[in-house]
């Protein structure tokens, strides 16, 4: 019996449990700033917005199990479209509320027009496809400042303005309750509010007839086409819905940075938040959270390895920075070899594993 | 009253002529056998009645329409439900969940509706479940429900395959083989499913090479060799036919 | 100077590369379906590693061609042991695991690899000496220098010797057993995890040669020289059908030389709308268009939907 079903047959320990990480979340922001200091409280906003990312591509790669390596895309358009339209750029300042649907719905609109000539092509073809997709949204995001100066070339867009509703700007500190909420504060609500928004739609889809047809897509596309599924159709409702994820997450990152330019959104961004949806494991909403938590904050939390390295070696031999990201590679390697279906296999791998093991032990004991 | 009728189908890949202008016809609520050697044809057939191979030329007509639709997904729709011969279940899903996808086809929820849970998704979701754990008691598995349908024993992923073609809600069900590889309690079993399945109206469609489930089991027969029929009629009357038997036993 | 046939040349050069590096991608994927995303970060260990050699030893009185081939003796060794055993530690575990694991942990090698290199050999640019004879000749108003022509001439001569290896030894034989079912060749008596590491090796061989002769063409290396150079590469693998030694040359060669016309072209073909920046998107819009035309590369077989 898994935990959580145990927690369905106790409710009171259930919404014990519930109370206490409502409470945590709430409070969250306060406790980093005090334990930690204030640039954490700037990390968890991001822990927030990977999440959206990557539960975006978790639809995409983890539900229908197409292996897209150019989701930055998305991201990058949404963020784009943010700062262009809310930005001195081109003068123009539309409101957050108009833009967030906006985003998701070009993004939306991309993805589509993205999606559909890769229909055809299968595992790795469509992988180095999207891939390339990726790399030409980039390469004219850093060009198209010439002959019409459309996206500032490689000095990107600045003075995004921030997120704000009416006068209410995220930007500026708030007192409610003689409590200041100082900017970071303010994001990580918003962000806090779109997360759950997010999760609460993927755990909605997963458990879905939706949701059905693209894993039955995933496991096996001839049989899900003799079962009366339009592929084409679904696999392009994975694109769009990922995608609007993505697009979503961008503006926030526009508005949240106040800066973008194109090198925020290259490859390498992609592959991280591949990384994220697979080592927590693949298709399960709780292993994504935990991926995108572990590959934000590993980073960030080996920046002491400095003081460390000073403290048991009496200097700094390696620079930390260029440390960080071996140690960073070498955990990547690590949790493979030893959790190959990620941290938190997704609950039906988790129970073939379980029937194997039983499968395993029926066998021990005729033997 | 016929069901389905192919007229001069044909199908080549390269040099191999793998349909070769073949005539068939089935009666409503009958059960058709599709037998021959290997290679002669018969999965191939299947393949393009489904839609997952266009024919080079000829057509199909189904409850008295021309089948246009060439889209496997569509020819789901139209009420030809089929399953494979290495049987293709989806396999980290359970047995129910693999029942329920049976239902995708007949069924509207979309996004909107899965994000919202109005109470007609609900209801919707609700009778999928419901069917789809009847259709899992009708074929004999219900208690394999929650099981990955890889962990079925070999007879049961065929029960299954069948329950989640049943799913689909078919006029005509075209099974590729569903006794291969099952011994003969299981074959025993299955027989009597089949016959429980066309005493609910459905017509079935079924390539087998077990002939004594064949002629135990088929209203009527066709024989396909190299891509062309050369016989059809009763079990037994297609058991006397010197072209059948030369087919089966000439290249010895 | 006819730019024409001096962009041919540079993209058959630049091409010649791209397909020994392709080589490496397409063997490790005709044999174990995956995508060895570290293959560039081999090349660029090969390029570090030669030209710490070549740089140690350019102030003694060894002739220039000696020394390179000194740097080249020592990065094969080294590329081939780093190919065996990133196969050995990262891939071979989880040869039965969902193929995703192992994609991520070909990133992870990539990572650590990169990363150790710039520990290593630090973040500059490393120079190639001017050792070799850069003097160019000229052919119908194109240039080109003996380095060019011996480029082309020894990845020639590799793919040649490749191509033998694999069509016409009893090695080459057991290789495309495994690459076709490895069980049944396993059950044949070919003993699949040595010719799995061979592979490797012989790919991390062309990887150190390619990693040589890149740096020696653009005259220097870097510790992030390997990603784009790989990314190109693997491109390259999938435009000419990947699995295929010959789709791999094929591609490579078209790669580098629809990189060069592109990059010489592309303002007078979009009157002047795109400049020479844009050069990877021609590369990366011909993909597309490959395979949304052919879904299984250019020499790839066409694969039918199996019921």
């Amino acid at each position: 019996m898994s935990r959580w079903e145990k927690l369905k047959r106790n409710p009171r320990a259930a919404w014990a449990a519930f109370i206490l990480i409502a409470v945590l979340l709430a409070v969250l922001p306060f406790l980093a700033d005090t334990l930690l200091s204030r640039s954490w409280v700037r990390i968890i906003d991001f822990v927030l917005l990977y999440i959206i990312l990557a539960l975006g591509l978790n639809i995409v790669v983890g539900f229908a199990g197409l292996l897209d390596l150019g989701y930055v895309a998305f991201f990058a358009v949404g963020a784009y479209l943010y700062a262009l339209l809310a930005s001195p750029h081109f003068g123009i300042h539309l409101p957050f509320w108009a833009l967030l649907p906006l985003g998701a719905g070009v993004t939306c609109i991309f993805g589509v027009l993205l999606g559909a000539p890769t229909l055809r092509l299968r595992g790795d073809y469509l992988a180095i496809v999207t891939l390339g997709f990726g790399e030409i949204i980039r390469i004219f995001l850093n060009n198209l400042n010439a002959p019409i100066n459309i996206t500032n070339g490689p000095q990107g867009v600045n003075k995004i303005d921030p997120v704000s509703f009416g006068g209410f700007s995220l930007n500026q500190s708030h007192q409610l309750f003689d409590i200041n909420f100082p900017s970071v504060h303010n994001y990580y609500y918003l962000f806090l509010a779109l997360t759950i928004l997010v999760i609460f739609i993927s755990m909605r889809l997963q458990d879905s007839r939706i949701g059905r047809a693209w894993v039955a897509v995933r496991e096996d596309e001839v049989a899900a086409k003799a079962m009366g599924i339009n592929t084409r159709n679904i696999k392009l409702l994975a694109f769009a819905m990922g995608a609007s994820f993505g697009g979503v997450g961008g503006g926030l990152f526009a508005g949240f940075q106040g800066f973008i330019s194109p090198e925020s959104f290259t490859l390498i961004e992609s592959i991280m938040i591949l990384c994220m949806v697979v080592l927590g494991g693949m298709g399960n909403i709780a292993g994504v959270v935990l991926g995108v938590v572990l590959l934000v904050v590993l980073p960030e939390a080996l920046r002491y390895i400095g003081p460390f390295e000073q403290a048991l070696f009496g200097r700094v031999i390696v620079d930390p920075a260029d440390l960080r990201m071996l140690i960073f590679g070498l955990a990547l390697i690590l949790v493979m070899l030893f959790r190959p279906a990620g941290l938190l296999p997704s609950t039906i791998r988790k129970r073939e594993f379980e029937a194997e093991d039983e499968v395993e032990a029926q066998n021990g004991a005729r033997a | 009253m016929t069901l389905l009728e192919a007229r001069s189908v044909s199908k080549h890949f390269g040099g191999l002529l793998a349909l070769d202008e073949v005539n068939l016809s089935l009666q409503n609520g009958e059960i058709y056998g599709l037998i021959g050697p290997n290679g002669a044809g018969k999965t191939t057939l299947f393949n393009v009645l489904t839609g997952l191979y266009s024919p080079d030329h000829g057509e199909f007509f189904f409850n008295g329409e021309k089948l246009i639709a060439t889209k496997p997904h569509m020819i789901a729709e139209r009420g030809i439900a089929r399953t494979f011969q290495n049987i293709r279940l989806f396999g980290n899903m359970s047995a129910l969940e693999n029942v329920m996808v049976g239902r995708h086809v007949r069924t509207r929820a979309g996004v909107i509706g899965a994000v919202l849970r109005d109470a007609r998704t609900r209801e919707e979701e609700d009778g999928i479940r419901s069917r789809a754990f009847a259709l899992l008691q009708y074929v004999g598995i219900a208690e394999y429900a929650n099981n990955l349908s890889s962990h079925l024993s070999y007879g049961d992923q065929r029960r299954l395959e069948i329950a989640r073609a049943l799913a689909t809600e078919p006029k005509l069900l075209a099974l590729d083989e569903p006794a291969a590889g099952m011994n003969a309690t299981e074959t025993a079993g299955l027989k009597k499913l089949l016959e429980i399945i066309r005493g609910d109206g459905v017509t079935i469609l079924l390539i087998e090479h077990d002939v004594k489930l064949v002629m135990g089991l088929c209203d009527r027969v066709a024989v396909l060799d190299y891509g062309k029929k050369i016989a059809e009629g009763s079990p037994q009357q297609v058991q006397r036919d010197p072209a059948v038997i030369e087919a089966y036993l000439g290249g010895v | 100077m006819d730019i024409f046939l001096q962009q041919i040349i540079n993209g058959i050069v630049l091409g010649s590369v791209y397909a020994l590096v392709a080589l490496g991608y397409t063997m490790v994927y005709g044999i174990l379906g995956l995508i060895n995303f570290a293959h560039g970060e081999v090349v660029m260990i090969g390029a570090m590693v030669a030209l710490a050699v070549i740089n140690a030893l350019s102030g003694t009185a060894l002739p220039g061609p000696v020394i390179v081939l000194l740097g080249l003796m020592v990065a094969m060794p080294t590329c081939m042991a780093l190919g065996y055993g990133i196969e050995r530690i990262a891939y071979r575990p989880l040869r039965h695991a969902p193929r995703l694991a192992a994609l991520i942990t070909a990133i992870g090698v990539s990572i650590v690899l990169q990363n150790s290199a710039m520990i290593i050999w630090g973040r500059q640019y490393i120079t190639f000496p001017p050792l070799l004879p850069s003097k160019p000749h000229f052919v119908a108003g194109a240039a080109i220098s003996d380095l060019q022509i011996f480029i082309v001439l020894l990845a020639a001569l590799i793919m040649v010797g490749l191509l033998f290896l694999v069509h016409r030894t009893r090695l080459g034989r057991a290789m495309r057993a495994t690459a076709q079912n490895a069980e049944v060749a396993g059950l044949m008596g070919v003993n699949i995890n040595t010719i799995i590491s061979i592979t490797f090796i012989v790919g991390s061989a062309l990887a150190a040669v390619a990693g040589l002769m890149v740096s020696g063409y653009y005259g220097l290396a870097h510790y992030y020289m390997g990603f784009s150079l790989g990314l190109k590469a693997f491109t390259a693998a999938v435009l000419g059908g990947i699995g295929n030694l010959g789709g791999a040359m094929l591609g490579g060669l078209l790669l580098g030389i629809i990189e060069s016309l592109g990059a010489g072209y592309i303002g007078q073909l979009t009157g002047g709308f795109l400049g020479s920046n844009y050069q990877d998107v021609f590369a990366f819009f011909v993909l597309i268009l490959v395979l949304v035309f052919r879904p299984s590369g250019l020499l790839g077989e066409r694969i039918a939907e199996r019921a």
